[in-house]
């Protein structure tokens, strides 16, 4: 895989999130845990935003309440304009925003083109043999096509992650939501599974929000870093990295990438600071 | 796909004897057998009551063309299928309905609960007032000795998967019957394999304890009577025979779960 000779850019017509003011309180009448407080961010349309701060500060939360998870308490989040989470509406969880967790979700007792074509099948979008012939499709584009009737539990996990992106972008989202999905791999998995991701990236143009613990990951990946505060977590800044694409390792050690890491390196540690004396004060 | 390769007989033969482990198997059993022999013929007081693995051989050939011993293995055998798969059938709808729906939950788990510690053996006085026939209340002892088993191990097999599998199906637009018979429902299918290797065992020591009790028949009951009538060899029989059987219906057991888990199978 080389991000070098990737397909030029093309940027999605839709997929545009808006995060406005959003409030999440869990438990409002018992303990009371504030996880989101007047949170705001703007994602365009096939924007890649990476989302990092200290743990537990509510990146998680705001993920699962853009997948319709969760509810709101206050504010909305918008999707291409249309509300997609107030507090007064259901969480509505769909196919136009395909999550992948970290720990991996692929359905162990199916074979990997079982897992793929699992979305499209399911929603009835296309029958078991059409849904077959266009996941096999995928697989192939992807280098996949020997372990299409492997089981995930044989696979490494470095495979499975590959496959559960191809799961999701088989229903073709607006939005994919990646919750620190190389979070547990190596650091050699973890730079080829970067330059995977990069090049179904540039491929699609699908709007990417993705958190990490990881400020290169979060550089080298995106279009936009934003740092969230220890809880209740707002967005405190969001940094454009005007590295330019196709991305390769290489930049790494550019001007710019130190230059962005150590911007980033103070907004994080003073939050982790923070969350580091929180911590200490509850345990007390 | 991997597929595990399977040695000819043959090479497998050979292998087995040129392993160390498997000759040290094979003295043990040797020696197990060789000890009985001369402890029992008199080489230690305490085990003069105890007949000689020579005589329980010849019991045991002889009872081989009994009809009698084949209608123990048969009526023990019928007792036992028909408590566990009562068991399986009523239990594992049960736990998922109490591990999934939170309703149903509180509507069951608390006469559940209050019911499970009483030792199986405990309701053969009152099954034995209940139901008609020594048969029926045989069957439902052992009935209630898997029951509460599988019941437990489906329970926690429901609560144990992993959120993330059910919320990726409901990203998918899979409906909430769906996320159940498609996602709950396999997750489960390895605690509801743990919960029948469990409950097979506690069938066999349930359906011997009741027939001892209660039966006319079985293999507990054979045992039983050679017990009454002074007749040691017969007891050993007895207590060989109901071990192979346990150990034929574990095979069968497992046999069918892995069949239910081509996932789990390739390692």
């Amino acid at each position: 895989m080389n991000a070098n000779n990737s397909a030029p850019v093309c940027r999605a017509a839709d997929g545009a999130l808006s995060v406005r003011d959003v409030t999440k309180i869990y438990d409002p009448e018992g303990v009371h845990v504030v996880a989101l407080e007047h949170c705001s961010l703007e994602i365009a349309a096939g924007e890649f935003v990476a989302v990092v701060g200290p743990s537990g500060c509510g990146k998680s939360t705001l993920l699962n309440i853009m997948a319709g998870f969760d509810y709101v308490t206050h504010g909305e989040i918008l999707l291409d304009g249309a509300p997609l989470a107030t507090p007064d509406t259901r969480p509505r969880p769909g196919s136009d925003r395909v999550v992948v967790f970290q720990q991996g979700a692929l359905f162990p007792w199916k074979t990997v083109l079982e897992n793929v074509t699992y979305g499209p099948v399911v929603q009835k979008q296309l029958d078991q043999s059409a849904a077959e012939t266009k996941a096999r499709e995928m697989l192939a584009r992807v280098g996949l096509s020997n372990i299409e009737k492997s089981y995930p539990g044989q696979l490494s996990s470095g495979m499975q992650r590959r496959v559960e992106i191809i799961r999701a972008l088989i229903n073709d989202p607006k939005v994919l939501l990646l919750d620190e999905p190389f979070r547990a791999m190596d650091t050699v998995t973890k730079s080829a599974s970067h330059e995977y991701l990069l090049e179904l990236y540039n491929a699609t143009g699908k709007t990417i929000f993705f958190i990490t613990h990881d400020l290169e990951e979060a550089i080298f990946l995106a279009d936009k870093v934003a740092v969230m505060t220890t809880r209740p977590g707002h967005i405190k800044l969001a940094i454009s990295v005007d590295l330019p694409r196709p991305r390769n390792y290489r930049m790494l050690a550019s001007q710019e990438f130190l230059r962005l890491k150590s911007q980033l390196v103070e907004a994080v540690h003073e939050e982790a600071v923070k969350a580091f004396q929180a911590g200490e004060r509850e345990m007390a | 796909m991997a597929v595990m390769r399977k040695a000819s007989l043959a090479t497998r033969i050979n292998q087995k004897l040129a392993s160390k482990s498997f000759w040290r198997g094979v003295t043990a059993v040797i020696g197990f057998f060789g000890l009985w022999q001369v402890s029992s013929m008199g080489a230690l007081p305490f085990m003069s009551a105890i007949p000689t693995p020579v005589e329980v051989a010849q019991a045991f050939w002889k009872l081989l063309f009994e009809p009698k011993y084949w209608a123990g293995w048969r009526d023990s055998g019928q007792r036992v299928f028909f408590g566990f798969a009562a068991a399986q059938i009523l239990g594992i709808p049960l736990g998922l309905g109490t591990g999934w729906k939170r309703n149903f939950n509180h509507l069951t788990f608390p006469v559940f609960e209050l019911l499970r510690p009483i030792p199986p053996l405990a309701w053969v006085p009152v099954s034995i007032l209940f139901w008609p026939t020594n048969e029926l209340s045989i069957a439902f002892i052992t009935f209630i000795g898997a029951f509460f088993t599988i019941v437990v191990n489906v329970l926690g097999g429901v609560g144990s998967i992993k959120k993330e599998l059910v919320y990726s199906a409901i990203s998918f637009g899979a409906s909430p019957s769906q996320v159940f018979w498609r996602v709950v429902l396999p997750a489960t299918i390895p605690s509801i394999a743990t919960g029948m290797m469990v409950g097979i065992g506690i069938t066999w020591n349930v359906v011997i304890a009741a027939e001892m009790i209660a039966g006319n028949t079985g293999l507990g009951r054979l045992t039983w009577e050679a017990y009454l009538a002074g007749y040691t060899p017969g007891i050993i029989v007895g207590m060989i025979s109901i071990g192979l059987a346990g150990y034929v219906s574990s095979g069968l057991v497992k046999w069918v779960s892995e069949l239910l888990m081509p996932w789990k199978r390739i390692f």
